[in-house]
């Protein structure tokens, strides 16, 4: 822009309209020093061409994590990406693709940006502090080069129009006061204080995200109705944390039972066997040793303890099944907990009888059984088991036997709801092959050759998985997103501008008004407002009866518009 | 329970027809606004021609402050407000003036079109209304819904604009274009039978949320519409500048839009405007997310491109205050944020898989 026709008072006028940062659009390199370059970096860190590229690169940073599998979320499909994609796969691998939020990338972009945020917003800060302490800059020689002007003559002296003007601009909130000659206002400084809450408001926001990251903690375990849990990490069935957690303090004490679970599913429609109600009814206590209080969990209900949400996570059945040896003597009888595989709880698990069987001769062995659940049966002949319904219509179990090493003393991690079979021998049928057998409750299951017996009881128990989750800094986060909203609407909503009223008596004793506003940048409001203000005035101040047409005051001529009011 | 599932099932194939005849006046409406832009081609005018070639003057097209005075038997001559464009040599251009450009047969054709597009509205509310009745809860389940939603909510904004006496006229043909081409993809490709929520849609959060991010998407639409549109214009207005001369069509239509200023300051205000709440939108689902998931923030594909969507945003808003990012440079921004948000809204659902993935494509 060229500032040839604009004198300095122009500029001043204009100045300190905004707290943004100068841009320096041909950045003088410094010559020598450490220092220099230090000082030179920090400006172009803190400034808003860098915050604009580095806002643009978050945005782009943040596409490839939602394209690409992300191992925190997603474990199974990373691994199978790698196995599809030789090449691509390490390459990812090296670049952190598989882990873009917490790549050291990604964590540069925005730690870059937020330095550069503080680094801005302090200095913004003292200049906003200044600008309040201040008062609104005088008025510039010409007047009728700012975006809105008008003029008039008037028979009032200088001294009362200037009386009149502050009063009304006072009236309406404006800062006004007098000087050089002229009566200075302005207004809405919320303006920028909005913007400052706002870009204060992001780093709240971050701090509260980042102490969630990093203390957090959670946790999953399955529970039967009945059954109970108490928050120490050995109850967990799998558990994740923060790198700050502390393991001793970190877990709030409390515990629960699960008294019971309700599921209804659509029994019509399109959407048959989407679940209707999902509830799990608990009975929890706070402390070591509180006293026991009801709640119910529902899927966006989680129940809250001491800062530890507990959501409701998944659900399936839990046959009852008795095992008897040889000597008909019960070496086991408990539920059993099937995972489910489907949509309909068609789901699988496996019995393990570890100690206390014998077999027929008396020696000790163990039994493991393949189970297959399905609540509702397809029906006989129908042959396959795949569940129709998630509820309990026409709850079938089919179970093939095994005996031998269960295999859980080899010091290896066992997964509870798998049969490992490598030391195990199967029960053979008449035909040799696989003993296996469908069951529908109160049925038994008789195993060759007299070695006992498995009765699928007429009891199925319902079972609910339960996240148990803790993220302090949420409140924080909270609390900087309501800040942020705030500060943006008062940022977004709210003009900053300036008006200018000067009178100045002719030696012919008539005065010549002139107003003007000046708005941080361009608004049909400012030239609105500024004519509701020139009517109140022109009340108080009416023009001269006009005497000749000669001495009006000079028209606006073409001259290139006020420099600097979008500053 | 037989027979209220019966209503329901009529009220859903009310909603389907009411679906198809808003579509059907749509296509009405398209037509008058097709029919105003050709007859306004008839008359010749050459404004932004005119200020651009001649000498920039400091124009007094100023707002008369005029009053009444006690029941407007005196008329007192008031000061008048000048105006002028505060930065830019370009903020003098006038305003085209719309599509019909002052041809009487035009400018009906275009009113016609506005009460085609007001009763589209009103019908597609009440397809958009016995949807919601049908499965009695709010409309926004699935992607079928949210599009129905969607363009209902765009021409309100619309309708609204216009009731408001802004310039907004020239939205009109893009709008009825776009809200057909979205009322064919929900018929065709996107249509889901109407049913009932699974459980972890049961959250008065779904209301502030979903509600929210079809409001902003569709005044999302209408700024991206406008920044188009400047783009356009200011090539159009450059290249007079410059003393070319731009082909028949493109002066025709160009003409009679609004100055690119006007255009750049339209889509600002309402991108600006709506920015506040599309942050608010975001805060309200990981507020639900919190609650359903058990983790406000997850980076799950659907926050991730609300993030990137808002970002974007963000970066527009600054480009506009940074010296050498305003104009072509700053819309190139808003159109790019747009995409972002366009690609959340359909990239998303039908291409990545996430927690999301209820929408039942
Ligand atoms: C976390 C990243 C940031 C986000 C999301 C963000 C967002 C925003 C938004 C939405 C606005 C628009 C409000 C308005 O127009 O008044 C804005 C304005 C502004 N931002 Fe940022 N900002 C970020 C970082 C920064 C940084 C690092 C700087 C310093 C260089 C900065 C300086 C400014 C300034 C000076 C304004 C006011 C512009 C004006 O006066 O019109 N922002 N910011």
């Amino acid at each position: 822009m060229s500032t040839t026709h604009t004198d300095n008072s122009e500029q001043e006028a204009a100045a300190q309209l905004s707290t943004a940062p100068e841009e320096d659009r041909a950045p003088n390199l410094p010559q020598l020093g450490v220092i220099g370059w230090a000082r030179w970096f920090w400006r172009q860190l803190t400034s808003m061409r860098v915050a604009l590229i580095l806002l643009f690169l978050l945005s782009l940073g943040a596409i490839p994590g939602s394209l690409i599998p992300q191992a925190d979320t997603n474990q199974l499909k990373v691994d199978d990406f790698k196995k599809t994609h030789d090449t691509l796969g390490p390459l990812y691998d090296k670049l952190g693709m598989f882990h873009v939020y917490s790549s050291v990338w990604f964590s540069a972009i925005y730690i870059l940006l937020f330095v550069s945020l503080i680094g801005c917003i302090i200095p913004r800060t003292w200049q906003f502090v200044g600008q309040l302490r201040g008062r609104p800059p005088r008025a510039p020689k010409r007047l009728d080069r700012l975006p809105a002007y008008a003029t008039w003559r008037t028979a009032s002296d200088a001294e009362s129009v200037h009386t009149a003007a502050l009063e009304l601009l006072k009236k309406r909130r404006f800062r006004a006061h007098v000087t050089g000659g002229s009566v200075a206002a302005e207004k809405g400084y919320l303006r920028e204080a909005g913007n400052l809450v706002f870009h204060v408001a992001l780093i709240v926001m971050l701090i509260g995200f980042a102490t969630g990251q990093l203390f957090k903690s959670d946790g999953t375990k399955l529970v039967l109705e009945g059954d109970g849990f108490a928050n120490t990490l050995s109850q967990y069935d799998d558990f994740s944390s923060g790198s700050l957690f502390d393991t001793d303090t970190g877990l709030a004490p409390f515990s629960f039972t699960l008294k019971n679970f309700e599921g209804t599913y659509e029994r019509t429609g399109p959407n048959k066997g989407t679940a209707r109600t999902y509830k799990a009814d608990v009975t929890y206590s706070q402390g070591a040793d509180g006293k026991a209080k009801k709640a119910t969990i529902k899927v966006n209900e989680p129940l809250v303890v001491d800062g530890t949400k507990v959501f409701l996570s998944g659900h399936g059945y839990a046959p009852v099944l008795t095992v008897r040896d040889g000597k008909g003597d019960k070496v086991f009888s408990q539920p059993v907990p099937m995972l489910p595989l489907d949509s309909n709880q068609t789901s699988s698990g496996a019995v393990k009888v570890m100690d206390g069987y014998r077999d027929k001769g008396g020696k000790k062995d163990q039994l493991g059984f393949k189970a297959f659940f399905v609540p509702t049966f397809a029906g006989a002949g129908k042959g396959q088991m795949f569940s129709q319904f998630p509820a309990l219509d026409f709850p079938v179990l089919a179970l093939s036997a095994y005996h031998g090493s269960l295999g859980v003393d080899s010091g290896l991690p066992q997964n509870v709801y798998q049969l490992d079979t490598t030391n195990l021998k199967e029960f053979k049928d008449s035909k040799g092959g696989l003993f296996k057998q469908m069951l529908r409750p109160g049925e038994t299951m008789k195993l060759p050759n007299g070695a006992g017996s498995i009765t699928f009881e007429k009891d199925v128990k319902e079972w609910a998985t339960f996240e148990i989750a803790k993220q302090p800094g949420t409140d924080w986060a909270l609390a900087g997103a309501i800040g942020a909203i705030a500060g943006l609407v008062g940022s977004l909503f709210i003009q900053r501008r300036r008006v200018w009223v000067r009178a100045t008596t002719g030696p012919d004793g008539i005065t010549v008004v002139e107003t003007a506003g000046l708005g941080r940048s361009e608004s049909a409001k400012l030239p609105e407002e500024l004519g509701v203000l020139v009517e109140q005035l022109h009340d108080r101040a009416p023009s001269a009866p006009e005497d000749t047409d000669s001495e009006t005051p000079e028209p606006p001529t073409a001259v290139p518009a006020a420099e600097g009011a979008e500053k | 329970m037989n027979l209220a599932a019966a209503t329901n099932e009529n009220l859903a194939h009310i909603s389907n027809v009411l679906i198809y005849s808003s579509m059907a006046v749509y296509l009405l409406a398209f037509f008058a606004n097709m029919a105003e832009w050709i007859f306004g081609s008839r008359s010749k005018t050459g404004r932004a021609a005119a200020a651009l070639t001649q000498q920039p003057q400091a124009k007094a097209a100023a707002p008369a402050v005029q009053v009444k005075k006690n029941g407007g038997t005196a008329v007192l001559e008031r000061p008048q407000v000048v105006t002028r464009a505060a930065s830019g040599s370009r903020g003098d251009v006038p305003d085209g003036p719309g599509a019909a450009a002052g041809d009487e047969q035009g400018d009906l054709y275009g009113r016609i079109a506005i009460s085609l597009t007001a009763l589209g509205f009103l019908i597609e509310f009440g397809g958009v209304l016995t949807r919601a009745l049908s499965v009695q809860r709010a409309p926004w389940g699935n992607m079928y819904e949210f599009s129905i939603t969607f363009s209902t909510v765009a021409v309100g904004v619309y309708l609204v604009l216009l009731a408001m006496k802004k310039n907004v006229r020239w939205l009109g043909l893009p709008l009825v274009i776009t809200v057909l081409l979205d009322l064919g993809l929900a018929t065709t490709v996107l249509y889901t039978a109407s049913d009932q929520l699974v459980p972890a849609l049961h959250s008065y959060w779904l209301y502030i949320h979903v509600s929210t991010a079809i409001f902003c998407g569709a005044v999302f639409y209408v700024g991206a519409v406008g920044t188009l549109l400047y783009l356009f214009k200011d090539s159009y207005e450059n290249k007079l500048v410059k003393g070319g001369k731009p082909g028949r069509f493109a002066t025709s239509v160009l003409e009679r839009l609004p100055a690119s200023a006007s255009l750049d300051k339209f889509s600002y205000r309402v991108n600006a405007a709506v920015f506040p709440l599309w942050t608010f939108t975001i805060i309200a689902g990981a507020i639900w997310a919190g609650d359903a998931w058990g983790r406000y923030w997850e980076w799950d594909p659907k926050e991730t491109w609300s993030f990137i969507t808002w970002v974007a945003y963000a970066c527009y808003l600054h480009a506009r205050a940074t010296a050498g990012w305003k104009g072509r440079k700053a819309a190139y921004l808003a159109l790019i944020a747009f995409g972002c948000w366009l690609f959340n809204y359909y990239g998303v659902n039908i291409f990545v898989s996430g927690k999301h993935s209820y929408a039942g494509v």
